[in-house]
């Protein structure tokens, strides 16, 4: 979802003033649609968020993204993402640990540093569980933690939806918002509003960079 | 439960999923979720009551208290401890345990009861697991200065080195070193990963300033949209499914520094269970301190913790706690009926011998008194909670005091029996100690948001997508959904032929 915002290419400053200067008082709205990072409109609640995703998807976006304060059961279905490969990233590094460490346990007691102790042998298998099993989970504890960071490209400081004073304010308390990206192939501002009043949204906002600030600030 | 809900149940076993299926309350008064965000996160962003100041200021000072005696001890050595050629291991032991078996509530609410999706742990997971963090960081401590030489901690760990030599792997302190350091790290991931959401959220609500800076630099940029909800829901569920055995390994092996030793009274293969229920026991009892000192500093989050939540804890407390008294029971079984002289005889010192009355104490505290919670009514009562709480806190202190103890002052060579008694320091660290924990546990109030506000939300009724009382979200309404349930139900009944 978000490989391609570089590909956004901002204008700068000075071709901002000329098209302000060309198009005179409607020139912030014109901006604001050429700027579009993308459409964000506000449901009441996870249902209607739930129904809300089914239609997104069944109208043929794919760049879209639905944001609740909590998980909503069902959800991924209705977005029609797959299963997390989390699990298969852990098993793989729980594997790693588990092997690693009887390997660091075998060849440090039994080949580089031979000592018996209290008359157990070199590779004493039972022993060599309980250190075996906590390098495991504590492989498979780091690799969920930074994997399930590195799938959610976290940490990421600076995000579009920031833009939206509406979704930052209700996003982590008690608001449900949709949201299409420009970066999805059907994208079109006007058609994407449209779409969002058609099923329901409210406070529908373009995302878009404080460009009233910047034109403030040029003129 | 009526008929229409056992039906509706009934159809959601049967893999139906979009019908509604209505639970009892976790929650006091259905509060939308905007009351949730407001009353958690309302505590760190307000000002401290008297009472939090008063407790803050004795428990600094008793951790204060403690960074002095400990530089005295790594000073002079632990000989100003009374730990003498028999008793080798006494209160540092004691209080090791003790503060593990604390730990262990924390993970046992935050991941056992997750995977066993009892949805009433989400007000007090997030409590809980910072309470894991502190009382293993207070159990670490304990074998860290027992050490004496503390500078070379660093030796329990397989480093290669000038001398050519490597670690024993096949003792159980060395276990110990990587069970409790993997226990600190998974509890510190899980209770991380679980703030994450709710950091965003005191992030989005704050001034610009340094809160809000650091608040969004913790955050990591969440914005809760459903890309990563997927995979967070899945890495939380990993590490609920990692800490569930962690947390049965821990204690296990803390229990094998006791049970692989050929001493009487430890040699026993009933340790590892027997020392897990006492974990867990031990930990719910502190859970339980602590909420009802929470309550009196923030009267507010009885809204979010309420008489369900005490009972349940209760229920659990009295459970565990006759686990133990069975344990207690058995081992006296076992000395008898293994016919081992040594083992009969560490038993019936422990119950008659000088230390009768740490025995004596620990079976008052821990299997007769939390018998009251048979009464409905006393397990609901705040002030018999917090009595029993600190009664079970200090049996818990007593049975390892017991078992580390009397098994070493009186061993297999009598000319060597020795009587333990504990000098100034013993008592100034184990003290110590309360106040780090209590000083991390006000700062953790002070700054975080105590209850998971996010899987709080998540179990509301009003959070399923299929609830038909949508009004409480603060916007729109839910008749369609009403008259949908309706038809189903009338739908069912029809299929069901009127039954």
């Amino acid at each position: 979802m978000s490989e391609n915002m570089n590909e956004i290419k901002s204008q700068s400053a000075e071709e901002l003033k000329k098209k302000a200067d060309a198009t005179g008082a409607k020139a912030l709205e014109i901006l604001i649609e050429e700027e579009a990072e993308g459409v964000v409109a506000e449901f009441p609640n996870s249902g209607a968020l739930l129904e809300a995703a089914e239609k997104i998807r069944n109208a043929g976006y794919k760049r879209f993204e639905v944001y609740s304060p909590f998980p909503i059961h069902g959800m991924d279905d209705a977005m029609g993402l797959k299963q997390s490969p989390l699990g298969f990233i852990v098993f793989a590094a729980g594997s790693i640990g588990c092997i690693g460490a009887l390997l660091l346990q075998w060849w440090t007691s039994a080949v580089d540093y031979p000592v018996v102790y209290s008359g157990k042998p070199l590779f004493a298998l039972p022993a060599f569980i309980p250190i075996t099993f906590e390098l495991t989970v504590i492989l498979c504890g780091f690799t969920a933690v930074v994997g399930m960071f590195a799938l959610n490209r976290m940490p990421r400081f600076y995000h579009p939806m920031f833009y939206s004073e509406n979704f930052s304010k209700k996003a982590g308390d008690d608001g449900f918002f949709a949201a299409i990206f420009v970066w999805d192939e059907k994208f079109n501002v006007r058609e994407v509003k449209q779409f969002f009043q058609n099923i329901g949204g409210k406070n529908i906002e373009i995302i878009h960079r404080p460009l009233e600030a910047e034109l403030a600030q040029q003129n | 439960m009526s008929m229409e809900t056992a039906t509706l149940k009934q159809e959601h076993r049967n893999g139906h999923h979009h019908v509604y299926v209505p639970e009892p309350e976790l929650i006091n008064d259905k509060p939308r979720f905007k009351t949730i965000t407001d009353i958690i996160s309302g505590v760190p962003e307000g000002k401290m009551p008297r009472l939090w100041w008063i407790l803050f200021g004795i428990s600094f000072a008793l951790m204060a208290m403690y960074l002095a005696v400990i530089t005295y001890l790594i000073w002079k050595g632990i000989g100003i401890w009374g730990n003498n050629t028999t008793v080798g291991w006494a209160w540092d032991i004691t209080n090791f345990v003790w503060w593990v078996g604390i730990g262990h509530a924390g993970t046992l609410i935050s991941a056992v009861l997750f995977l066993f999706r009892q949805k009433w742990r989400t007000s007090i997971n997030r409590f809980s697991e910072a309470m894991t963090i502190f009382a293993v960081i207070c159990a670490g401590m304990f074998p860290l200065i027992h050490m004496g030489r503390i500078w070379h901690a660093y030796w329990f760990l397989p480093l290669p080195n000038s001398m050519q030599m490597w670690v024993n792997f096949r003792s159980p302190l060395m276990w110990d070193v990587f069970a409790i350091s993997t226990y600190l790290s998974v509890s510190i991931m899980f209770w991380y990963v679980g703030l994450i959401p709710d950091l965003a959220t005191m992030r989005d609500r704050a001034k610009p300033g340094i809160r809000k800076t650091l608040l969004g630099l913790f955050s990591l940029g969440w914005r809760g949209g459903n890309r990563q909800w997927r995979h967070y829901e899945r890495a939380y569920m990993i590490l609920a499914g990692l800490s569930t055995p962690l947390v049965l390994s821990v204690h296990t092996i803390v229990s094998f520094d006791f049970a692989t030793s050929v001493i009487p009274g430890w040699h026993t293969t009933i340790f590892p269970p027997y020392f897990v229920a006492g974990a867990i026991f031990s930990g719910f009892a502190m859970v339980m301190t602590l909420v009802i000192i929470t309550y009196w500093m923030f009267p507010q989050i009885k809204q979010i913790i309420n008489e369900r939540h005490i009972d349940n804890m209760n229920k659990i407390i009295m459970v565990t706690g006759m686990m133990v008294g069975y344990a207690y029971g058995c081992e006296f079984f076992i000395a008898w009926y293994s016919g081992n002289p040594y083992e009969a005889s560490i038993f019936i010192k422990r119950a008659t011998g000088p230390y009768w009355w740490a025995y004596w104490s620990m079976i008052t505290c821990n299997v007769i008194i939390p018998q009251i919670f048979w009464i409905k009514s006393m397990r609901t009562n705040l002030a018999v909670s917090f009595i029993v709480s600190i009664f079970v806190n200090i049996g818990m202190w007593f049975e390892r005091f017991v078992i580390t103890v009397t098994s070493l002052s009186q061993d297999y060579l009598p000319s060597s029996w020795k009587y333990f008694n504990p000098t100034i320091y013993d008592v100034a660290c184990f003290v110590g100690s309360i106040g780090l924990f209590m000083t991390l546990f006000l700062l953790f109030l002070r700054y975080m948001p105590m209850v998971a506000m996010s899987e709080v939300k998540g179990v509301l009724p009003h959070a399923n997508p299929h609830h038909p009382d949508h009004e409480l979200n603060g916007h729109g309404n839910g008749h369609a959904h009403e008259q949908h349930r309706a038809e189903k139900v009338a739908e069912l009944a029809t299929k069901n032929g009127g039954r």
